[in-house]
């Protein structure tokens, strides 16, 4: 579904993305796990290119992101994001925040736009939420429906970075639970994440990054269980107590 | 010297009460026109600094800095006696002249204070609306616009009360407004301090309670955040 093909990234002087060549398969849930500085989150960024790497190409669904005269907002569209402080938009009601890309986009009207956003806001139990503005919500509701702003665009697959960094750790649980009920629901996901419990439960494949590079990659029991490489061991030594 | 001080000031307002009524309309018209089009206009400018267009936004940012870099004073001059040279079938009245060479300068301005508006907007906002499929245009108007306005709008007022002290220089070519009804005043009483204190209060109260006035509306604002 995506494929990198020697994806480089520089910022100046500095290398971030050293060389990836990954494939992402429908269905597939990847969490992508590494020191801060590793490069994931600037990895994750390059797939809908909200980086433009520096070198190497972006193929999703067989089209070359990359190429000229590629209208990337198309398919942006189909790659929902989640990120890291939320991004909600505080001039809208939380039902605008949803409605707003599907209307103005021509996906939906507005009536099924609305309908179909009460019906995600019941989903992860913010229908009371509707006609309120974001900043009446918890830092995990903002989360919460950031996830289903980018649901309601139908996307094929769904980028995490780091979702759960900025909440406070009693609001943890509620996010990892909507993410999870997704990948149940099939969709494919790629999760920047610093929950190893949680990158374990959910994911089909790990990989650990260091340094602008996949270092390893397998099934997390392969992964955490019995990692190879040095770095992968470090790192998990140092992260799993 | 301040013997008939009062006196003197109530006989100036007795007697000219409307040429100074008359100069606290225009200096307001000479203001609102001034930044209304310099708004119009400031922002088309910030706009262009932000294209991609390479000799778009090295005109815009050459043109803040060209304005921003030399006197007012000047530039009234400069537009006063040139732009009836370069536009002779316009016949435009000194008025025109000196509005259009306010409304120069202040676009000037305001382009940086819709230029601050916008890069205040957290750069997420615009990577989210981004990665909804949303194109740049539709980013900008949709999201980043609505927010950037909040930062904007105050600043705009502070902007409205700069020029309504500015537009005194506009009395060098005698258009009406406030110092000109103080250079008549002095004219034909022989009288220096006492229409300049008239005149400087007037100015005062009209400042002072336009900015009174921002700061509750940016306090709305701020509450609605």
């Amino acid at each position: 579904m995506i494929e990198t093909i020697d994806l480089y990234k520089d910022f100046g002087s500095l290398r971030v993305l050293n060389g990836i060549s990954e494939h992402i398969e429908k269905g597939e849930v990847i969490s992508i796990i590494g020191p801060s500085g590793s490069g994931k989150s600037t990895f994750l960024r390059c797939l809908n290119l909200l980086e433009i790497p520096t070198s190497g190409s972006v193929v999703f669904e067989g089209v070359n992101l990359m190429e000229k005269g590629v209208d990337i907002n198309l398919h942006r569209q189909k790659m929902g994001m989640v990120f890291q402080h939320f991004n909600v938009f505080p001039h809208l009601t939380v039902k605008q925040n949803i409605t707003l890309a599907p209307v103005l986009l021509k996906k939906r009207s507005q009536q099924e736009a609305d309908e179909y956003a009460d019906e995600l806001l019941a989903r992860v139990g913010l229908s009371d939420k509707a006609e309120e503005h974001p900043r009446r919500l918890s830092g995990g509701q903002k989360q919460r429906l950031a996830i289903v702003r980018a649901l309601a665009m139908d996307p094929e697959v769904m980028l995490f970075d780091e979702p759960t960094s900025a909440l406070d750790p009693e609001m943890v649980g509620e996010v990892l639970a909507v993410i999870k009920t997704l990948v149940q629901g099939g969709m494919t996901c790629v999760i920047v994440t610093h929950e190893m419990g949680f990158a374990r439960e959910v994911s089909s494949r790990v990989l650990f990054m260091d340094e602008g590079k996949v270092q390893e990659q397998g099934s997390p029991d392969e992964l955490f269980s019995n990692p190879q490489n040095p770095r992968t061991k470090a790192f998990l030594g140092k992260v799993l107590r | 010297m301040f013997v008939n001080f009062g006196s003197n000031i109530v006989r100036a307002l007795t007697k000219y009460w409307g040429l100074f009524l008359e100069g606290v309309g225009i200096t307001l018209l000479l203001s609102f026109i001034t930044v209304f089009f310099g708004t119009i206009f400031g922002s088309i400018f910030a706009l262009m600094r932000r294209s991609r267009i390479k000799a778009v936004s090295v005109f815009a940012i050459g043109y803040v800095e060209v304005i921003r870099g030399t006197p007012l004073l000047l530039q009234l001059y400069l537009f006063y006696f040139m732009l009836p040279e370069l536009l002779p079938f316009m016949n435009l009245s000194k008025f025109a002249c000196v509005c259009i060479a306010l409304v120069i300068n202040s676009s000037a301005y305001v382009c940086e204070i819709v230029r601050a508006g916008i890069q205040a907007v957290d750069p997420g906002q615009a990577e989210a609306a981004r990665t909804l499929g949303l194109n740049g245009r539709q980013t900008m108007l949709r999201i980043v616009m609505p927010q950037a306005i909040k930062n904007i709008l105050p600043a705009l007022g502070n902007e409205f009360v700069t020029v309504i002290k500015e537009t005194s220089l506009a009395s060098t070519f005698f258009v009406g407004d406030l110092m000109t009804a103080y250079a008549t005043v002095r004219g034909s009483m022989y009288l220096v301090i006492e229409p300049l204190v008239i005149v400087g209060i007037i100015y005062f109260v009209l400042t002072f309670s336009l900015s009174k006035l921002i700061s509750k509306f940016e306090r709305r604002l701020k509450a609605s955040d």
